[in-house]
């Protein structure tokens, strides 16, 4: 089945004074239909500004600087404003970083998911009504709260009414940016199997940006790894995850504390990401990489299809076993240092 | 010194913010936010125990009180067998120099104005260390925090060094003057994922070479794991369990305890998607509900949880405060309790 | 990890030049400082400047009391007044007494701003609570009839208008002085210092002090402004000190005299443009220090 949404060498880039900087350069991946999508990195390393060009809500200072992004059959960034913004929220919805904080403190949360259901939805009041209750039944929200403010709800519940927002006008794709980030353990799980509950449901493609793998391994069924600006790897979450391909993914898996495995020493990946003024010209990780040779400090790796649409972005791609096993032991990321 | 003495003890210790004024008095709402409401437990020297709680539960108000930046509203709190909730003057400043702090944030607890040294020499000035010595100092802790090439940091500005690095910086300055006690607050809830694991085997080494004792602050468990031999689970302002973190993750006793041990995700494919153990809903720190404070998320709750606070019951090397591990109380579901 | 290695000395230089903190990267706050610069050196150099001893009553040549000349008449560049004083030479020395005030009385309502609105911000308690119910009084009293009232008790003197000032205009600086310093007691570095043992005296004066620096500055040079003004509207009123020369004296001089009917425009026109031009570099020099303070507003 044709993927939902196709993004192809998708690059962005930020004004900085006088020069440039390319936040994503020449990004590609998939999201299949009815699936959801984690899109990890650590800060900076482009996630966000690639998830919010998705609905053409950039920074002043930045622009799409190539690549495409078809949705649907039709390219959203060569849409015209007014085609995109038919898209925003009915085909497209956003929840951004800490949505649960953006909600109007004057207004009950009824009369906002009101607000969007009649002007964005054209429904009739009554209509609008019924809708928010079925609304807040599907996030797993009392009808009766509908006409609650916002400061009458605890963060869990206020990301729940931020969910039910995007879901108002029946979008296909929800891309949700650090949805659980600021809330509590059981919280956030509570909020995520209730994310995979409609998303089952109702079919939608969900991608979720976030920094944590443990939130991908718990909720998504693909991952989407980036790296200072770069698609490092793509692929199924289980495959990706169990037999990472790309060296910082291997390294992330170390260097992240584990409840379910005791013991161990964790290895953290020493550096830190390049400044995008000044890009390397090879390989972003190659500084950051125990395995790097000459090639991965000259020239950018392609990405290489591998089985199972396991998509990675490195020159030493066909040696990802026996890297695999190398980069668990955790004297091969301290000899560089 | 043995593993066993004591060096802070916290007995019946009360936080309570006052809030609202007569308005709020008069429609019989509480009047103080209880951060920390009677919690009592012992450090030994050496020990390195995680607080663990979700937001709210009072761990950074314990971690302020156990440092003397709050007073508390009820109870004490003994250091090194000196009660702390009343010294001041040079007692005070002797207590600065043993009991540190390593910060949640590091962008935010060094002063951007100042050098790294200047950061540095500031707690060796206070503590009166001639200035001849301080240099060295300074090149020992950096060594110590893993950050060797000192000299190419110490003339920096804060902005110019990764979080990591910074993090590092804030742990060699709390360690400068050699402390016996240090609390870290979310040491790394700051940093990237992949600069963590560097600053938490530093904790973990220094800690062990310094013989250090340490509270660890945070809201992970997987993390206080990594680096706590113990765990004090707090929940609303009061202990509900406390134990071996291994014993606690392994087979948690407290119905809270348990919930937040499934909930923790770990960063692996198959792992149990099962529903929680726990109602919905979030606490509420302004209006705790009467008996104990969980008895309203609790899928084990029964009448005698609305009326009475749950003491401590010791199960095994646990304490646990909860009436399901009541010794006078022989309810099958009370798992564990001990004859 | 930017800039590896910032040169030492350099950095020194640069430092010290900081610590003054002037508003040089905003082209009205330049203008605003060269303003007060030229003002600076006329009052320096009053004596060599001005023609004439301002107070002195001149003659013309057939010994007629020089009243009311134009400029130009007899070499007075700017006239004389109805009493024959040169207005140019007063005019000069005017200068010496607005910044005389200005600069004294901005200085007073800072430092006195500052030290109670550092301390009442970070000590709290009884001390914040005594310190604002004054400035809570403060707020109460009306400046201009105070400085008449003060006017009537003490000499008339330039200085009144300082010590006015200094006893009330201090409540803005030290309400908001105070508030920014309620902020950042609460900052995690000033917290690692009081856990690293820093005293109270040695907190506040490294990493408090540095912060509401700007702020003192910016209503430091608000105030340069109300004093010359306030100066000004006494002296109108004529409730000044009538042995110094000052440009509100010289309007309330003009307006005594019926200027305005006789048309003399350069006997009171001018004053009244360099106190406009005074009161507002003054105002300029605060934008910059504004934008040092918020520079979101920047926009």
């Amino acid at each position: 089945m044709e993927p939902l949404l196709s993004i192809r060498d998708l690059s962005i880039a930020y004004r900085v004074g006088t020069s440039e900087m390319l936040a994503v350069e020449n990004a590609s991946f998939d999201v299949p239909r009815g699936a959801i999508v984690g899109l990890v990195g650590e800060s900076g390393c482009g996630k966000t500004t690639l998830a919010r060009s998705l609905t053409r809500i950039l920074a002043d200072n930045a622009r799409i600087a190539g690549g495409q992004a078809v949705f649907d059959g039709q390219d959203i960034m060569a849409l015209s404003e007014r085609r995109m913004n038919a898209l925003r929220w009915r085909e497209i919805a956003f929840i951004p970083q800490s949505a649960m904080n953006s909600l109007d403190p004057v207004y009950t949360v009824g009369s906002q998911l009101a607000e969007v259901l009649c002007r964005r939805g054209n429904l009739s009041r009554r209509a609008a009504r019924r809708r928010s209750e079925e609304l807040f039944e599907w996030v797993g929200i009392e009808a009766g709260r509908l006409g609650d403010y916002p400061h009458q709800f605890s963060g869990g519940m206020r990301q729940r009414v931020a969910i039910a927002l995007a879901l108002a006008l029946d979008p296909k794709l929800i891309i949700a940016d650090e949805p659980v980030t600021a809330l509590d353990v059981i919280v956030q799980r509570q909020i995520l199997d209730q994310l995979r509950e409609l998303q089952t449901r109702l079919g939608i493609s969900v991608i979720l940006v976030t920094h944590d793998i443990s939130v991908v391994a718990y909720v998504c069924d693909r991952v989407v790894v980036m790296y200072a600006g770069h698609v490092a790897e793509a692929g199924p979450m289980a495959a990706t995850l169990t037999r990472p391909a790309h060296p910082y993914t291997m390294g992330l898996r170390n260097a992240f504390p584990d409840l379910a495995s005791a013991g161990g020493q964790l290895t953290p990946i020493e550096g830190a990401p390049p400044n995008l003024l000044h890009p390397p010209p090879g390989c972003r990780f190659a500084a950051r990489c125990p395995f790097a040779q000459p090639a991965c400090t000259d020239t950018v790796p392609a990405p290489v299809t591998l089985d199972d649409d396991h998509v990675v972005a490195c020159h030493r791609w066909a040696e990802a076993d026996t890297l695999r096993t190398r980069a668990e032991r955790s004297e091969t990321w301290m000899a560089r240092t | 010194m043995t593993e066993t003495e004591a060096l802070v003890r916290v007995e019946g210790a009360r936080l309570h913010y006052p809030i609202g004024g007569i308005v709020s008095a008069m429609r019989g709402l509480p009047s103080a936010v209880k951060a920390v409401d009677g919690i009592s437990f012992t450090l030994h020297r050496g020990e390195s125990v995680g607080l663990l709680g979700e937001s709210g539960c009072g761990k950074t108000s314990t971690g302020r009180l156990l440092l003397k930046l709050d007073d508390p509203t009820d109870g004490h709190i003994t250091f090194d067998g000196e009660d702390i909730t009343t010294i001041r003057g040079e007692a005070l400043r002797r207590f600065r120099t043993r009991a540190q702090l390593i910060f949640q944030n590091p962008f935010e607890a060094l002063n951007p104005r100042f050098t790294i040294r200047a950061a540095l020499s500031e707690p060796l000035e206070n503590a009166r260390i001639p200035r001849a010595e301080r240099e060295a100092r300074i090149h020992r802790v950096m060594d110590l925090v893993r950050l060797p090439d000192a000299a190419q940091f110490l003339d920096r500005y804060p902005h110019q060094l990764s979080g990591g690095q910074l993090q590092r910086i804030v742990m060699a300055r709390a360690l400068i003057l050699e402390p016996d006690f240090v609390v870290a607050d979310e040491p790394v809830s700051m940093l990237d994922v992949s600069v963590r694991a560097g600053v938490l085997n530093v904790f973990r080494e220094v800690r062990a070479r310094m013989g250090l004792t340490a509270v660890y602050i945070s809201h992970d468990l997987a993390l206080v794991r990594y680096v706590c031999e113990r765990t004090i689970v707090m929940y609303l302002g009061r202990i509900v369990e406390d134990g071996p973190t291994e014993d606690l993750v392994r087979e948690p006793l407290h119905p809270y305890t348990k919930a937040l041990v499934a909930a923790v995700p770990v960063p692996h494919p198959d792992q149990s998607h099962d529903p929680l153990p726990i109602g919905r809903g979030a606490p509420d720190p302004r209006n705790p509900p009467s008996g104990c404070s969980f008895r309203d998320r609790c899928p084990m709750a029964h009448a005698r949880c609305a009326v009475e606070e749950p003491g401590p019951s010791r199960v095994g090397q646990r304490l646990v405060h909860c009436h399901l591990y009541d010794q006078a109380d022989t309810r099958p579901a009370a798992r564990g309790t001990p004859a | 990890m930017t800039n590896p290695d910032t040169p030492r000395r350099a950095g020194r230089l640069r430092r010290a030049f900081a610590g003054l903190r002037l508003p040089l990267h905003d082209p009205l706050a330049i203008a605003g400082l060269a303003i007060y610069a030229a003002f600076i050196v006329i009052a320096i150099f009053a004596p060599q400047i001005a023609t004439h001893d301002p107070t002195e009553i001149l003659f013309t040549d057939d010994f007629q009391l020089a009243a009311d000349l134009r400029p130009g008449e007899d070499g007075y560049i700017m006239g004389t007044t109805t009493l024959g004083r040169d207005v140019f030479s007063q005019l000069v020395w005017g200068s010496r007494s607005a910044l005389v005030i200005g600069l004294t009385a901005a200085f007073m309502v800072a430092l006195i701003g500052s030290i109670v609105g550092v301390v009442a911000g970070y000590f709290g308690g009884w001390t914040d609570t005594l310190l604002m119910r004054l400035a809570d009084v403060a707020f109460g009293i009306p400046f201009l009839p105070f400085v008449i009232v003060l006017a009537a008790f003490l000499e008339p003197s330039i200085w009144n208008v300082v010590i006015a000032m200094a006893l009330i205009l201090w409540r803005d600086t030290g309400r908001v002085i105070r508030s920014q310093t309620l902020t950042l007691r609460t900052r995690a570095y000033v917290e690692a210092a009081r856990i690293s043992g820093s005293s109270d005296v040695k907190i506040i004066l490294r990493h408090i002090v540095p912060n509401v620096l700007p702020l003192s500055f910016l209503y430091g040079s608000i105030a340069i402004g109300w004093a010359i003004l306030t100066e000004a509207s006494i002296s109108f009123l004529g409730f000044g000190d009538p042995t110094s020369i000052s440009w509100g004296y010289m309007l309330q001089d003009a307006y005594a005299s019926q200027a305005l009917s006789k048309r003399s425009y350069y006997w009171f026109v001018p004053p009244g443009l360099c106190i406009i031009l005074i009161v507002s570099a003054g105002f300029f020099i605060s934008r910059g220090y504004e934008k040092i303070l918020f520079p979101k507003l920047d926009r």
